[in-house]
């Protein structure tokens, strides 16, 4: 399989969030700030890769009626793991994404790589796939969090730089829109960035 | 009389001002997956508030007889969605036999209650708010009763929209999740509710 194209499948045409639409409660839920963002997006390339990898390992084993239950498991598993190291290294992360750390266990995107991707694939290609996949989810991941902290407070890179980690002030704090921090800031960006998505892609086909 | 107090504000607060869907962000999938017509969207939102307020009951048991006394709490995660998935399971064979209608009129999306990230959240936020059993099943219930208002507003919205001009670039999930946006605006009214 040709790794290039895998690559710009998982960052842009078949994009976990933006195109396959999935995994969409995480997106909207933590991304307020680059701390959270960045977390998130590495434990869920992590558990998506070790989960994609073991499930094409076992895809030959398992019968294909309790298949989804294998994976739920398989799944479960990686994510108590991520999660218990979270809370062991890096407490003020698990502080900040609470249950939505545990809540990975139901996110669409690895359950959806695993019945899509990994059960039909080999243990290499599965691997890369985890990645790429796990890369496209936290770029936009990221994107989202720049846009609402900067928009909407002023600052950048909230919860790692700056002084005690409140960012580094670029737009005044009074000219922040508040909103955009709000649960209703996760709806409006990123129904604007899969409508920019789908707008671009659809610019390319012409 | 306090427990009833208590009792009456989980229920506001889990219908109204903290909402599912619209400040917790917890059962997006389903809500923008089955709300495209209103019928559905209503058999949907009812399975989830049955599953929900089962799913709290059972899971408080688990949590407080099983994975307490054995100190087993590292492996809640597993415990909780094998629960939820054998449950799921179990009302699918239940409603296939005793009620054939309202399986047919469920149809896939009984199923695809698992993977609602709704359900294994009131089960994971009920232990982390430390709540009873009866505290447990109320927010289990009205969890569900508001997912259930939220996805049948969207979807009455949503048969609206084929009528409405906008982007081309908006067609599908994005305008969808712009009217979210604005319907959770709206729900952010009620956040300075406070009753007692």
């Amino acid at each position: 399989m040709n790794r290039k194209k895998q690559f710009l499948e998982g960052l842009l045409t078949q994009n976990p969030v933006l195109v396959q639409v999935l995994g969409m409660c995480s997106t909207m839920a933590i991304t307020t700030s680059f701390f959270n963002g960045l977390g998130m997006g590495v434990a869920v390339l992590v558990i998506l890769t070790l989960s994609n990898i073991i499930i094409s390992l076992i895809r030959k084993i398992v019968p294909d009626k309790i298949r989804i239950a294998m994976f739920i498991v398989v799944i479960a598993g990686f994510v108590t793991m991520v999660d218990l190291l979270i809370q062991a290294f890096v407490p003020a992360l698990a502080d900040s994404l609470g249950v939505f750390i545990p809540l990975i266990v139901v996110n669409c995107i690895i359950l959806g790589r695993a019945e899509g991707f990994s059960y039909k694939n080999g243990v290499v290609d599965s691997f890369f796939d985890g990645i790429f996949q796990g890369i496209g989810y936290t770029v936009v991941l990221l994107i989202m969090c720049i846009i609402r902290e900067l928009l909407g407070a002023g600052t950048f890179g909230g919860g790692l730089l700056g002084i005690d980690g409140k960012g580094i002030q670029i737009i005044p704090a009074e000219f922040g829109i508040k909103m955009l921090t709000l649960p209703v800031g996760g709806f409006l960006v990123l129904g604007c960035l899969i409508a920019a998505m789908q707008w671009a892609l659809n610019r390319n086909k012409k | 009389m306090d427990q009833i107090y208590e009792l009456l504000a989980i229920s506001l607060s889990a219908i109204l001002a903290n909402n599912f869907i619209f400040s917790q962000f917890l059962g997006i999938c389903p809500f923008l997956g089955v709300s495209k017509k209103v019928d559905t969207a209503v058999g949907m939102g009812i399975a989830v508030t049955f599953v929900m307020a089962l799913a709290s009951a059972i899971t408080w048991a688990v949590q407080r007889f099983v994975l307490d006394p054995f100190g087993l709490g590292y492996m809640q995660t597993v415990a909780f969605i094998l629960v939820i998935a054998s449950l799921v399971q179990f009302i699918e064979m239940f409603l296939q036999k005793a009620m054939p209608a309202l399986y047919t009129a469920l149809g896939v999306y009984l199923p695809l209650i698992t993977t609602n990230c709704a359900v294994l959240g009131v089960a994971q936020l009920n232990v982390q708010n430390s709540y009873g059993f009866i505290e447990s099943v109320t927010y289990g219930i009205t969890g569900g009763l508001g997912f259930l208002l939220a996805i049948v507003l969207f979807a009455s919205i949503r048969e609206r929209l084929v009528f409405a001009d906008y982007p081309k670039s908006f067609e599908g999930f994005p305008i969808a999740l712009v009217t979210a946006g604005l319907m959770a605006l709206a729900f952010m009214g009620f956040s300075g509710l406070k009753v007692w």
